[in-house]
């Protein structure tokens, strides 16, 4: 199915002629919070199309940032999200089950779904032959089910790196969704040759990532982005329901000038009263109650 | 393209890190710091004063802030010296003026070439931190052993000629190789503060001693990188301030640089934070070797 030009993934849907999409209590918009879990090595072994770090290994900078999010930021973030209740669907680096299982521990006694982020954020798929990403994909649902007895469904690629096929090999293992696709604020059909799955939003856009390292925002400036992301999504949602979602790295979102501010703007969604507060599963299932592929 | 087996291998796939530098812990879990006083928060002013040399070695890699254009560069030369000319008699100015001490993270060539600067910072009760020899003195896992050990080695003898011993070590951009904690720690340091992953100070696993330095709140990132205010720079800080103050134990640390903040249009609001910082009631202001006793016990 994929091309070269178009990758043929889902067909193309006018905004204004959406078909009713309905969330629960009357909500205009399903929000879910995706906290990325990740563990980035320290000495990976080079890919020839990415390399992990910018500086020559280690990147103490680069390095010690992110592990910042394993010491110190998730306790934070989670506590932030659980006071204004909201639950976490992880998008998780699953070797994080081996090295730091006290954080998966945490994410996992809050209740929080999860789904793979790949094994590490240092390791991408670009290159992998079906095989592997086979095996990266089996290795994603044995790890987190002996970790937490949770059946994974669904998929973000580890350093959103993909090939043409994941889309075809998630859905033959069975995976339900994806977060790879930014081509929309309502989940989506998407065609593989193994059945359908569903995209759901991610809004990478206004990712923590984005909103600091891409658009270099204060914490004040990316909490109000979120309330008014949200609002313009909830103004939209009446009759087809929008989705938004808040993806996380505690690294960034955990940092002590950032969390005051992103409690605010979790109490200001949660308050407003148009929010269905959910996880992934439950949008996806939601969603696939009402439209047909 | 098809990637080799090897690329799914994972060897260090294991119980805490995939390195041998330092334990992992949960800062939540751990045992709080108890500060001097019953204070809430430590706050430590690392003020770094940097000499450019006007030709860039790029042994093994140019450090942030430095020449930028052709040979010679004398915009970005005479910029940077601002820094120590003015820019850091304004900061120290403006501890000093509220009775404060922090560090100076300073390249030994600077303490060397300005004799008067290195005087007034000792006689104001600033500690000194090793930075090098001066800003063509970066290190990384490119250089030789014996070319890494050689910098940390001149740095500490330069130092030591001028009467001084830094226990201290803030590395340029703060880039390390596998071998730096241990050239560090045999050269007599007993900290270092480029790891930017805790709140609190941690050991190393060779004994050396961590004192967290946060990059996200230095100037050069907030101002430079994302072009913030420096009001928005203190509102930031009294933001970092509240978190950090509610859960106790923890630092703030402020990186400051001399050319970046002591420029004049941005000293009130650097004042103005100072002054908040200190109207908080729950602060304790110290340098790093009164972080580390206080950590020590």
């Amino acid at each position: 199915m994929s091309g070269t030009e178009d990758p043929g993934l889902y067909a193309y849907r006018p905004w204004p002629e959406r078909a009713p999409l309905r969330w629960p209590d009357g909500k205009s918009c399903a929000v879910w919070v995706a906290p990325n879990l990740e563990y980035y090595e320290i000495d990976p072994p080079a890919h020839p199309l990415r390399k992990s770090w910018a500086r020559p290994h280690p990147d103490v900078v680069g390095y010690a940032h992110r592990d910042y999010a394993n010491r110190v930021g998730h306790w934070r973030m989670a506590d932030a999200m659980g006071d204004f209740g909201f639950p976490g669907s992880v998008s998780l680096s699953v070797a994080l089950c081996q090295h730091h299982p006290e954080v998966v521990a945490d994410a996992a006694a809050r209740g929080w779904e999860f789904f793979s982020h790949g094994i590490y954020n240092t390791r991408y798929a670009y290159g992998m032959d079906p095989d592997q990403e086979r095996a990266i994909i089996r290795d994603s649902i044995e790890t987190v089910r002996a970790a937490t007895g949770q059946t994974i469904r669904g998929w973000l690629a580890p350093a959103l790196t993909h090939t043409v096929n994941t889309m075809d090999l998630i859905a033959e293992a069975g995976l339900a969704y994806t977060c790879d696709l930014y081509h929309d604020d309502q989940p989506t059909w998407v065609a593989t040759r193994n059945g359908p799955l569903v995209a759901i939003p991610y809004s990478l856009e206004v990712n923590d990532h984005y909103g600091f390292f891409v658009y270099n925002m204060s914490p004040r400036d990316y909490a109000d982005t979120l309330v008014r992301q949200f609002r313009q999504l909830a103004d939209e949602g009446a009759g087809a329901g929008t989705v938004m979602c808040i993806p996380l790295h505690s690294y960034l979102i955990g940092q002590p000038h950032r969390i005051g501010p992103f409690r605010a703007a979790l109490r200001e969604i949660a308050a407003d009263g148009r929010a269905w507060i959910t996880t992934a599963s439950a949008i996806v299932d939601r969603f696939q109650e009402q439209l047909r592929p | 393209m098809n990637l080799d087996l090897g690329y799914l291998a994972y060897p260090r796939r294991q119980a805490g890190y995939d390195h041998d530098l330092y334990a992992w812990r949960n800062l939540h879990a751990a045992q709080r710091v108890a500060w001097p006083g019953g204070a809430r928060l430590a706050v430590w002013f690392c003020i770094v004063s940097e000499f450019f040399p006007l030709a860039p070695a790029d042994t093994p890699f140019r450090a942030p802030g430095h020449m930028q254009t052709a040979f010679p560069d004398y915009r970005h030369y005479t910029a940077r010296d601002y820094g120590n000319r003015v820019g850091i008699w304004r900061l120290l100015d403006a501890l000093e003026a509220r009775g404060l001490r922090g560090s100076v993270a300073m390249n030994v060539a600077v303490a060397e070439r300005y004799p008067a600067l290195l005087a007034a910072m000792l006689a104001g009760g600033h500690e000194i931190v090793a930075h090098s020899t001066d800003m063509n003195g970066a290190i990384d896992s490119s250089l030789s052993a014996e070319a890494e050990e050689a910098v940390i080695a001149e740095t500490a003898a330069r130092w030591a000629a001028l009467g001084q011993r830094p226990l201290g070590w803030l590395s340029i951009a703060r880039s390390q190789s596998f071998r730096t904690l241990d050239l560090l720690q045999a050269h007599g340091f007993a900290w270092c503060a480029d790891w930017v992953n805790d709140d609190a100070p941690y050991p190393f696993a060779n004994g050396l001693i961590s004192l967290p330095l946060n990059h996200e709140l230095s100037d050069r990132q907030i101002i430079n990188t994302t072009q913030a205010t420096a009001d928005s720079y203190a509102r930031q800080i009294l933001d970092a301030a509240d978190c950090l103050a509610a859960e106790g134990g923890r630092v703030l640390a402020l990186q400051l640089t001399p050319y970046i903040m002591g420029l004049p249009y941005r000293m009130a609001a650097f004042e103005a934070l100072l002054d908040a910082l200190m109207a908080r009631g729950d602060c304790w202001v110290a340098p790093g070797d009164a972080l580390l006793g206080a950590w020590t016990g």
